[in-house]
This record gives structure tokens, C-alpha cells and sequence, in this order.
């Protein structure tokens, strides 16, 4: 073979290879692995309001994940079903009421800061009906945190003698859980990162990996739009 | 004998002066340059002048890029007259240069001059470092300690996010690294999990935060302004994500802002007040959690 074709092959090869792992960086750093939810918007008096219901679950379970022992968000969909879909758009300049069902038991934060609600409308959150200024830091089962909104609030744990819990989601609301209610405010649009800040992938060196590591699980993205 | 008609054409005689030319081209030029490189490049080198330690990071960088100039002026001149004075003819004949091989004098010329210089610069470096550390992390022992009295904040990393503890200000901790103009700051970097690295760029900071390590620097902030933090270590999947704006605000502001923290902390503060021992965060330089707390 001529040079000038062997160097033609190996630029070829070197150019498609770019293109694969642009696409590849492409990809996890925006789409993230997960199909985008859209919200459904209701008009109150002119301004837009958001529904979100999330639940968090200790194993995430066959029907949901290849990984069915992942910890994971879900969030219902207007059919009422729970899907395993972390990135959500929401409209800009909207009120987003939050309910978030948790499932899972108590692993504690390893920054107590995270136990101070912030972010949310009246710093103060609502659990299982009582408002609440600060969960305490043993109690805490997971974080819902948008950074870039500074939003930052820690959900209690299922107690852990508490009877029904679930094993496999989708969680039926007849097994012990906790109930977490607030209201954010969406501003200007933009691509904001949310995660759950304790390291409660089970199984992995100190909880880091896994779920903790894989968009889809315990992090995604508010898609805010004009 | 007759002459070999393959032979090549013997190089003309020469008897012109090349390395005092190249001298005084490299002396002309690096008089124009490097005066113009001090002043007018010198201070485009990041970081800026947010901090003492930025302003001796661009006075660094600008000494060194001035010692450059020079021998870059003279790679230059060097190369543009060989190319110029030695190749071949258009009658085949190799117009060569004396050779360098074996001269001593320029020999010793260049080891004692690249010696001075490269000692020079491991002098000055040293001098500079051991002032104030540079805005470079120490370890928990620091050797280059900058006198007087020094405002503590503990920088705290964890996937994927900084926070900041202020142990003199009853222990508040905020999400945005807020600090007073015009003061000395020791910084007690560490993380919760992984390898962070704690950038803040325009005060010409930097330090690793490592789990279970104190790392300490110093900065001495100037006058307000808007400043970024960065995470400097590739630390997982939202490392991109791992960055925010900080702020130097005058004292007034600064006490203002302390007591609207104090006021929001004063939720969880019975939970950090705690010992460790019961369960509550530890509290001194370096944060360290509780085995049981280290898996979810």
C-alpha cells in the first residue's frame, strides 16, 4: 500500500475516532442519558404552575432498570405512571410546587449544612404536613439540590423498623414513606444540574458509585425554557 | 593532477564576523523587545490583582517572561541568520558558518549564563514562595506563614459542590465564599469524598482538598469584586458543574451578610453544636466523617 493512502487511512481513522467521542462527551454532558420530561403547565391567572412528583427508592427494581438494585429519583407522568426519567423542562419564570416521596431508610449527610433548607419559597419545607426549618442530619435519607438555584434540602428517612417498606419500585403509597412538600420559582432559562449529595449508592466504595455516577439515577437536569 | 569535475565547488573564503553579528542583532533586538514584553504584556498574565498573592503571581510571571524575552530573541536571531547567511548557493556551493563544536569560550559562555539563570530563578521562586506560601496549598503544616492576624475559613468539597465554614463567625457555613476586603485569610481546604481542587481564580488561589486533609493557604484580599471558583480536579461526573461565583465585599456588607447567615443558621446549629461523639459534625480544622456515615 502507498504511503500517502496508509496516511489517508490513519487521518480517517483518527477524524472518525474525534467525532465518536465528541459525540460521546456530546451526550453525557447535556442529554443525559435519559429521555427530557416535559412537565404539563397549568395557567393560574395568567402565570405559569408546575406539579412535580418525585419519589426516591431504595432499589429501583426490574421493570424500571437493567440495574434493578440502584437507588434512584422517579417522577409520576400525567398517566399517573412512575418513570425512571431525571431530566425535566419546566417553563421559565413559573411556580413549581414539589411533592417528593421518599421510600428509602436514614444514611445521614456528611455536611449538616445540606439540612438547612435554602432556595425554596420561605426557606422551609414541609414534612408529612409540618413545616420544617431543619431536618436533622442523621435523619436524612437523601438531598434534592439544584446548585446553580441554590436549592438545597435534605429528605428524611423511612424509620427503620417502620413496617410495609417497599422493596421494588414503583412504590405503592401503601408502603412506609415520607412526605416532603415546597415551592421553588423558576427564573431566566437555562440547563441547571440537580443531584442528591448523600453518597447513598449501596454497594459501591463509599457510596460514590453507580447511581451516584450515571445520569438517569440520582441526578439530571431542570431543562428551564422560554 | 587534473581536477575531479564531481567534486563539489570549494566554499568561498569567508572571513565575515558571524557571531558579532548575531550579537549585536540579538542585543538590538532584545533591547526593543523586552522593555515592551515588561510593560505591555507582563500584567495580561492571569491571575489579576484580586489578592497580594495574584498581584506577586503577575509580578512573577512577568519577571520570567521578561528573563525570557532574551533568549527567545536570541533563538530568533539565530535561526533567521543561519537560515539566511548558511545554505547552499545557487552555484551548489555549501556556505557554511564556523563551527560551535569545540569552541570553549562560547561553551562556558552558555553554561555559565543558562547556570545564572536557571539559579537565579530557583532563588527568586524559593524567596517568593516562602513569603506567603503564594496561594498554593501547605499541607496541614505550613511553613510559609504570613504574619499578623488571619480570618480562618474552612473550604469544604464534596461531589459536586464547595461550601465554606467560618469557625470566628460561630460557625456559619454558606454556599458561596464570601470575604472581607482588604484581609489576611487562611484557608482550611479538605473535602468529604473525592479529590477536589479549590480555584479561586481571580485571587490567585489554589489548593488541593483532600478527604481527611488539611490543606492550608493564604490569601490576602484587596478591594470588592466578583471572583470565580472552580474545582481543578477531574472529580467525577459533575465536575464540570463544579463551580460558582465568590465575592470581597467591604467590612460593613461583610458583617451584614454574617448576620443574615447567623440568622439562617440558626436552624441546624443545635445539630452542629453537638459532639462528635453524639453523633453531631466535628468542628475543627478538618472535617472528618463519622466511619459510619462514609457509605449511603
Amino acid at each position: 500500500m502507498r504511503v500517502g493512502v496508509k496516511l489517508v487511512l490513519v487521518a480517517a481513522v483518527v477524524v472518525a475516532a474525534g467525532v465518536m467521542i465528541g459525540f460521546y462527551v456530546s451526550n453525557l454532558t447535556t442529554l443525559a442519558g435519559s429521555p427530557a420530561y416535559s412537565l404539563p403547565v397549568q395557567n393560574v391567572n395568567g402565570h405559569p404552575v408546575v406539579n412535580l412528583e418525585i419519589q426516591t427508592v431504595a432499589a429501583v427494581g426490574p421493570q424500571l432498570s437493567r440495574n434493578p438494585d440502584w437507588v434512584s429519583y422517579l417522577v409520576r407522568n400525567t398517566s399517573g405512571q412512575w418513570k425512571r426519567e431525571t431530566v425535566w423542562s419546566l417553563p421559565a419564570n413559573a411556580t413549581v410546587h414539589v411533592t417528593i416521596y421518599n421510600f428509602d431508610g436514614a444514611s445521614g449527610l456528611r455536611n449538616p449544612f445540606l439540612a438547612r433548607p435554602q432556595g425554596m419559597a420561605g426557606n422551609r419545607i414541609m414534612v408529612d404536613g409540618k413545616p420544617t426549618d431543619a431536618v436533622d442530619p442523621n435523619e436524612a435519607s437523601h438531598t434534592f439540590a439544584v446548585p446553580a438555584l441554590g436549592i438545597i434540602l435534605a429528605i428524611p428517612g423511612v424509620a427503620d423498623d417502620a413496617k410495609d417498606q417497599c422493596g421494588y419500585a414503583p412504590c405503592p403509597m401503601s408502603n412506609a414513606h415520607r412526605t416532603i412538600k415546597f415551592t421553588f420559582h423558576t427564573t431566566t432559562p437555562g440547563h441547571f444540574r440537580w443531584q442528591c449529595f448523600v453518597p447513598c449508592a449501596a454497594g459501591w466504595i463509599d457510596g460514590f458509585g453507580g447511581p451516584m455516577q450515571t445520569i438517569g439515577y440520582m441526578d439530571g437536569f431542570l431543562n428551564v425554557k422560554a | 593532477m587534473a581536477a575531479n569535475p564531481n567534486a563539489a565547488p570549494a566554499p568561498p573564503s569567508d572571513r565575515t564576523n558571524h557571531g558579532m553579528r548575531v550579537v549585536v542583532a540579538w542585543l538590538v533586538l532584545s533591547a526593543i523587545a523586552t522593555p515592551l514584553v515588561a510593560v505591555f504584556v507582563g500584567h495580561l498574565i492571569p491571575p489579576g490583582n484580586g489578592s497580594s498573592q495574584g498581584t506577586e503571581q503577575v509580578f512573577d510571571n512577568t519577571l520570567m517572561l521578561t528573563v525570557i524575552t532574551p533568549i527567545l530573541c536570541l533563538l530568533a536571531v539565530f535561526f533567521v541568520y543561519g537560515l539566511r547567511s548558511f545554505h547552499a548557493s545557487s552555484s551548489g556551493a555549501v556556505l557554511d558558518g564556523p563551527p560551535l563544536r569545540g569552541d570553549s569560550q562560547i561553551q562556558i559562555l552558555w553554561i555559565v549564563g543558562t547556570s545564572v539563570i536557571v539559579l537565579f530563578l530557583a532563588g527568586f521562586g524559593t524567596f517568593e514562595l516562602l513569603q506567603n506560601g503564594a496561594g498554593g496549598g501547605q499541607g496541614p503544616d505550613p511553613i510559609a506563614v504570613p504574619g499578623g492576624q488571619k480570618m480562618q475559613v474552612q473550604v469544604i468539597g464534596q461531589q459536586w459542590q464547595f461550601t465554606y465554614r467560618y469557625p470566628s463567625l460561630g460557625g456559619i457555613e454558606s454556599n458561596q465564599l464570601v470575604l472581607p476586603a482588604d484581609t489576611d485569610v487562611e484557608l482550611h481546604v479538605t473535602s468529604l469524598d473525592v479529590i477536589h481542587s479549590f480555584w479561586a481564580y481571580e485571587l490567585g488561589v489554589k489548593a488541593d482538598a483532600n478527604p481527611g486533609v488539611d490543606n492550608v493557604a493564604y490569601v490576602k484580599t484587596k478591594s470588592p469584586q466578583v471572583f470565580h471558583v472552580r474545582c481543578a480536579e477531574l472529580c467525577g461526573l459533575w465536575h464540570g458543574y463544579m463551580y460558582n461565583n465568590g465575592r470581597v465585599v467591604d467590612s460593613a456588607q461583610f458583617h451584614s451578610w454574617a448576620s443574615q447567615q447567623e440568622k439562617l443558621y440558626a436552624a441546624i446549629k443545635p445539630f452542629m453544636d453537638k459532639p462528635e461523639a453524639d453523633g453531631g459534625a466535628p468542628f475543627g480544622h478538618t472535617y472528618l466523617p463519622a466511619p459510619e456515615r462514609r457509605a449511603g
